[in-house]
């Protein structure tokens, strides 16, 4: 059989529904052999479109994502979308052509080292130089992708080996000497981790994105319940616990609440579950939870100790631990936490000043009319107002780009989510900068008819960059200014054969969303005209601790 | 502070790449390097010798361990018996022939070369050995040195 149909075959075994990518030249065996198969393909008008619509379908629907893409200058536009899913542990099999074996080396047309330059943000890689090993390998990547941590994994194709002939005898497992994920979290630590809980006046559950992708939402809010503990979330981790349940206060770090903050800085004992302990999320390291005892729960042992010290490491997949460690944990009451939580939470509610067209006050008619809808974000203001004011129900209803700070990522994974979704609403809360720098994509929402909607909080600046030269940099406005005043997202969106509308006044902000959301047929970009000097606040000063949190007033 | 590792890793190409990448990568020193077949074809052994802290070398071998084609790694730093191979090219003009000689035996060398006006002297040792007899080489002028970089083995039954 040839390989490129072996290899098909191949991914329909593993279950593969639906491919993002281009052709072109090196992988054309490949899309030859995918002309006969009943697996969907996206073509996308970008490769890294492609990589981030695969990965938010990958988020949205907990399935892996798929990516196909050509030698050379595809293969090295879906870097960036690679190294996106990898700061995030999302799982991508990604396959691009390369030139045949025997031009590697000679800097062949369309020849990039493609395995050299994602060794670092990939978990792992593959060029297949025997066409007899092609089958395994595919096994493997599937596997290294969507087991232990998840991440992506790239698999180079040289043409020639496409075109082999090759028997189809697809592995049914997996044997790799040097990886083996531990799932259960040893006994011992789990029982030391319910003595320091059972001790701990002032407890509080820190829930990352592992706790989604391990599904664990159900244990996380059983043992929050049965302590109790107070939660909060990174933003990975935002949505792990529905945002409604009187113990979560959102998320935490750079611009989470002050309250979040204050109860994170103040406790005595942080059970941390599948997080990583990033500087967005503990402020100045040395400064972070100076009383605080650290459980910290993890399936990749190095994330343990890496950032911050850590009395009990549990090595384990959270969902796992969680169950264990709640039977060994009982109510207790701890009234005067409580209490303390409570006020900080009366005291400094999130606030922002409501004169004017504020983006704020967008986002929270957005979740108005749309409170079930799977939220994507740019980064930046956006992406930050949005994990702000958009209460999230369930785990996989908000995706965003929290370790690499991918602008450009949410539309298409938007349109990924859209794809893995499609009885549900699907939303990209925008900027207009991040918009901009993947808008084509539209024409791919178009043309498949995938009914995305995207909401553009337009300031015409980089507001995220404006806020910290206005802060930082004594107003010194260096380049951040891009003028998207004088675009019209409407009539590029009518332009691509989308529906477009401008929003100029508050006034007309339920209406517009109302619309949009009667629209179903059509994919629509809604531009709020919002003003430019918002800025996302409460704020940890970069180098400060989470306790010196500033707000509008301070 | 300096740790010797020892990574047994799958015998593929590409995985000396991406341990170094990696040690690139997360800016940890590797002082020495040294890779060698082991008693399976498959399977290639690592000696790592690289300077931090505790706190560096956890991370090291966390990350280590990560890569999918890193099958163990162990911390040898004590307890061990560490090995390095040198080649030194000195002058050896006639009347310094018979020093040189004498020297190499005392140090359990031997000399594997000879020419007009040069030797190569092989030497191994631990590290303080070799930087001994690199010492006194100076002092006859030192044309070219390599040197394998550590080799080492935990003493005793294999764990």
């Amino acid at each position: 059989m040839r390989a490129a149909e072996a290899f098909i075959k191949a991914l329909e075994q593993e279950g593969v529904e639906v491919v993002f990518g281009i052709p072109g030249g090196a992988i054309l065996e490949i899309y030859d052999a995918l002309y006969d198969s009943n697996i969907r393909h996206i073509t996308t008008r970008h490769e890294q479109g492609a990589t981030h619509a695969a990965d938010g379908y990958a988020r949205a629907s907990g399935k892996v994502g798929v990516v196909f893409a050509t030698s050379g200058p595809g293969a090295t536009n879906t870097v960036t979308g690679i190294a996106n899913a990898y700061m995030d542990s999302s799982p991508l099999v990604v396959f691009t052509g390369q030139v045949a074996r025997h031009l590697i080396g000679n800097d062949a047309f369309q020849e990039a080292d493609i395995t050299g330059i994602t060794m670092p943000i990939t978990k792992h890689n593959y060029l297949v130089t025997d066409p007899k090993k092609l089958l395994r390998i595919v096994k493997e990547a599937f596997y290294i992708a969507t087991t232990g941590r998840p991440g992506p994994v790239l698999v180079d194709i040289p043409r020639d080996v496409s075109m082999a002939d090759i028997d189809f005898e697809y592995p049914s497992k997996v044997e790799l000497m040097g990886y083996k994920p531990r799932y259960e979290g040893h006994p011992m630590q789990i029982k030391k981790a319910a003595e320091l809980i059972m001790k701990s006046e002032r407890p509080i559950i820190l829930a990352g994105g592992g706790v989604k992708i391990s599904n664990a939402s159900k244990e996380l809010v059983e043992l929050a319940e049965t302590i109790p503990a107070f939660v909060v979330t990174t933003l990975m981790g935002k949505g792990s616990i529905s945002e409604y349940h009187p113990l979560c206060l959102g998320f935490v770090g750079m611009h989470g609440s002050k309250y979040a903050n204050y109860a994170l800085a103040e406790s005595d004992l942080i059970i941390a579950v599948g997080c990583r302990f990033s500087d967005r999320t503990t402020g100045n390291v040395a400064k972070f939870a100076t009383q605080a005892k650290i459980i910290h729960i993890d399936i990749d042992p190095a994330e343990i100790g890496k950032n911050v010290r850590v009395d009990v490491p549990i090595v384990g997949d959270a969902k796992r631990v969680l169950a264990t460690l709640k039977k060994y944990v009982e109510y207790k009451q701890r009234k005067e936490w409580e209490d303390k939580v409570k006020e900080w939470r009366e005291k400094f509610p999130l606030r922002y000043k409501k004169d004017g067209f504020k983006p704020q006050f967008v986002v929270e008619k957005i979740q108005e009319v749309f409170p079930d809808a799977i939220v994507t974000t740019e980064v930046g203001q956006n992406q930050m107002w949005a994990a702000q004011y958009f209460k999230v129900k369930h785990p996989r209803q908000f995706i965003t780009s929290g370790g690499l700070g991918t602008m450009g990522f949410g539309f298409p994974a938007a349109m990924g989510a859209k794809v893995a979704c499609m009885d549900k609403e699907v939303i990209d809360i925008a900027g207009d900068g991040s918009f901009l720098m993947n808008i084509q994509e539209l024409a791919t929402c178009v043309y498949y008819n995938i009914p995305v909607k995207v909401f553009i909080l337009n300031n015409g600046y980089l507001g995220m960059v404006r806020q910290w030269q206005e802060l930082f940099y004594r107003e010194r406005y260096s380049a951040t200014c891009i003028g998207c005043e004088k675009v019209s997202f409407e009539k590029i969106a009518e332009g691509f054969g989308a529906v477009g509308i401008t929003v100029e006044k508050p006034s007309e902000v339920l209406d517009a969303l109302k619309q949009a959301k009667e629209i179903n047929d059509a994919p629509v970009v809604v531009d709020f005209r919002v003003d430019y000097q918002a800025k996302v606040l409460p704020m940890v000063p970069p180098g400060k601790s989470l306790k010196e949190i500033i707000d509008e007033e301070d | 502070m300096r740790y010797t590792i020892a990574a047994l890793v799958e015998n593929k190409p590409g995985v000396l790449a991406r341990v170094a990448s990696l040690f690139r990568r997360r800016g940890f020193n590797i002082e020495s390097l040294t890779v060698g077949v082991t008693e399976r074809d498959d399977i290639s052994r690592m000696t790592i010798v690289v300077s931090g802290d505790e706190k560096v070398l956890e991370q090291v071998m966390k990350q280590l361990n990560k890569l999918i084609e890193v099958i163990k790694v162990s911390d040898i730093s004590s307890g061990s018996v560490e090995r390095e191979l040198c080649l030194v090219k000195v002058n050896a003009p006639p009347e310094k022939r018979g020093e040189l000689v004498e020297l190499t035996n005392i140090f359990r060398g031997r000399i594997v070369d000879v020419a007009k006006d040069s030797f190569i002297i092989e030497i191994t040792g631990d590290e303080e050995k070799i930087n001994a007899f690199v010492d006194l080489m100076r002092g006859y002028g030192i044309k070219e040195i390599a040197r394998t970089g550590k080799v080492a083995m935990v003493r005793g039954a294999k764990k």
